[in-house]
């Protein structure tokens, strides 16, 4: 098997096309990183739903009404003359979600939970043991968080691939374009589309999950009480927090398409071994691997 | 060159396959973390130790819980976990009968002059009254207003011994019962949230007195921390140097049952 019918598998590139550079374009730091996050992520997703699953009801402001309404999302069950039913509500619009949210099966059991035992760790309902895993990889979160800014400054990653610049603006609708038509440019540095996604995620998605995570603290709270007053109260941030996992989620969900519409080997491997085959055009440098 | 990038695409499959079939087995494969005392279990219960440590060193010891205005007192305080003690604690049924007349607060271990105080006694200590918001582990939050005597006051009349490290606050209300023994709810704290400004031995809630349904008749209130720290119906407050003997050993009902000590987040 040769390079050319390895390439010839991917999506984006056909066999005939002339081949690019292989660069060497993802440090060290951000590969682990990336890795640490996708396991970290992975347990904080299913853990938060295990802890939301405690008291499965969103609200706007600083408490939680049970003698007035300020509930934005609900996950619940009632009885209806057909029998139990699952029901999710957001912003008073009600729908009937039996078999996923507000009952589900476990073990061929009928199960009056938030979400399902498949979305959480620990599949039944464990708050101590959510709570235990969630706040372990918040931590490594974080400290991978920290490797990579600083790192990214050091490297010139954050520069060179995150932050927008005025250029990217300009190229910005004709790479949408080139995305919706699944024209993929592989260079150095990340597209502009690209830098819109991972800037979002890193400039406002990350900070803001940490920070709505840090307002639910009652300890946090008298510490910095500015936090409180930035997301305007506790269950406000709490439900911030759920807002940004779903956001996450999605980001996640595009970007695994992503990386499967632009070839998912090439992709891959520039996130194992940092080499990333680019297209033809693109010039080498010191670090790159000269074969080409 | 060619061997060496097959091999590589096979291990890419492989891992990837690996992931999926994680996915696909469900979360249930991490039950195992569920097990109290499982070697993995215990590893990450370190991380609370850091958010403890990292919380203290963030967060003044006398930094106040924020405290609202009675216009945001808008519904009556939810009552949650024991909510009434005269179904299974016999003593506490008389002593509710009694308006409470037989009530002992007590001050007891690590201190130079154990204490007793009636509920009238109390009563006629200088109080605190605070309106706080009071945030349950299950996520939910609360506000109310809470009037009681503050507990360094009664700290001081005992005088602490400095070995003292903890403070153990002893219930009335129990769990269990049936097939396991029952066993009396309890909960413990540092000593920078025993004498925090705020930690009061409530009597008095949103200006009446302190329902059974939410701990009559004291309550001490740890503001700073999660509801579980707010212990109900307490009657004995006992300095320690540790609480390794005590129940389960992780110093408190809920403790021992895989919550965290410290509770501040």
């Amino acid at each position: 098997m040769t390079d050319q019918a390895m390439d010839s598998a991917t999506v984006a590139e056909k066999p005939a096309k002339p081949k690019g550079p292989l660069i060497y374009r993802q440090s060290i730091f951000t590969r682990v990183t990336h890795w640490v996050w996708a396991i970290a992520m992975f347990f904080l997703l299913l853990t938060g739903l295990q802890i939301y699953n405690a008291h499965p009801t969103l609200y706007i402001g600083e408490q939680s009404g049970f003698e007035f309404d300020n509930a934005v999302l609900r996950i619940g069950a009632e009885n209806t003359p057909e029998g139990p039913r699952g029901f999710t509500t957001i912003f008073g619009q009600k729908f009937d979600t039996t078999g996923v949210l507000g009952m589900s099966e476990l073990r061929g059991n009928t199960n009056f939970i938030g979400f399902p035992s498949w979305a959480t760790i620990p599949s039944v309902r464990d708050l101590a043991t959510g709570r235990v895993v969630h706040f372990f990889f918040a931590w490594v979160f974080v400290a991978a968080l920290a490797v990579w800014f600083v790192a990214s400054l050091l490297n010139r990653h954050l520069w060179r691939d995150i932050i927008l610049k005025p250029r990217d603006i300009r190229d910005l609708p004709k790479d949408i374009w080139d995305h919706i038509t699944f024209r993929f440019h592989h260079r150095r540095s990340y597209t502009p589309l690209q830098k819109v996604a991972y800037f979002g995620v890193f400039a406002i998605l990350f900070p803001l999950i940490i920070l709505t995570g840090l307002t639910m603290s009652p300890a946090m709270n008298a510490g910095w009480p500015w936090l409180v007053d930035i997301f305007g109260g506790r269950q406000t941030a709490r439900t911030i927090h759920f807002v940004v996992m779903v956001l996450l989620v999605l980001f996640f969900v595009v970007h695994v398409a992503m990386v499967v519409l632009a070839g998912p080997i090439n992709e891959l491997r520039s996130m194992i071994t940092g080499y990333y085959r680019t297209s033809p055009g693109t010039e080498p440098d010191a670090k790159d691997k000269s074969n080409g | 060159m060619a061997n060496l990038i097959y091999n590589r695409r096979r291990l890419l499959g492989l891992g990837a396959a690996g992931a999926g079939s994680m996915l696909l087995a469900g979360c249930d494969s991490f039950d195992f973390l569920g097990q109290r005392n499982h070697p993995v279990r215990d590893f990450l219960e370190r991380a609370n130790g850091l958010t403890y440590a990292a919380q203290r060193a963030l967060v003044g010891d006398q930094a106040l819980a924020r405290e609202f205005s009675e216009s945001e007192i808008r519904q009556g305080q939810r009552p949650n976990g024991t909510t009434d003690p005269r179904t299974n604690v016999a003593e506490y049924s008389q002593l509710v009968e009694t308006n409470f007349a037989a009530y002992r607060l007590r001050i007891t271990g690590l201190v130079e002059t154990p204490k007793e105080y009636t509920l009238a006694e109390l009563q006629n200590m200088p109080s605190r009254t605070q309106i706080t918001r009071h945030d349950c582990v299950e996520g939910w939050s609360c506000i109310a207003k809470w009037t009681g005597v503050p507990l360094s006051r009664l700290l001081d009349e005992a005088k602490v011994k400095p070995q003292a490290k903890f403070v153990l606050y002893h219930c009335y209300d129990q769990y269990g019962g049936g097939l396991s023994a029952a066993v009396n709810y309890y909960t413990s704290s540092d000593l920078i949230d025993a004498f925090h400004p705020q930690t009061i031995c409530s009597y008095g809630l949103n200006g009446a007195a302190l329902p059974v349904a939410n701990g009559a008749p004291v309550r001490v209130r740890i503001e700073r921390a999660l509801g579980y720290k707010q212990p109900k119906y307490v009657h004995t407050i006992e300095l320690v140097d540790g609480f390794s003997t005590v129940g389960r050993g992780q110093g408190g009902y809920w403790e021992d049952n895989g919550y965290d000590w410290y509770g501040g987040i």
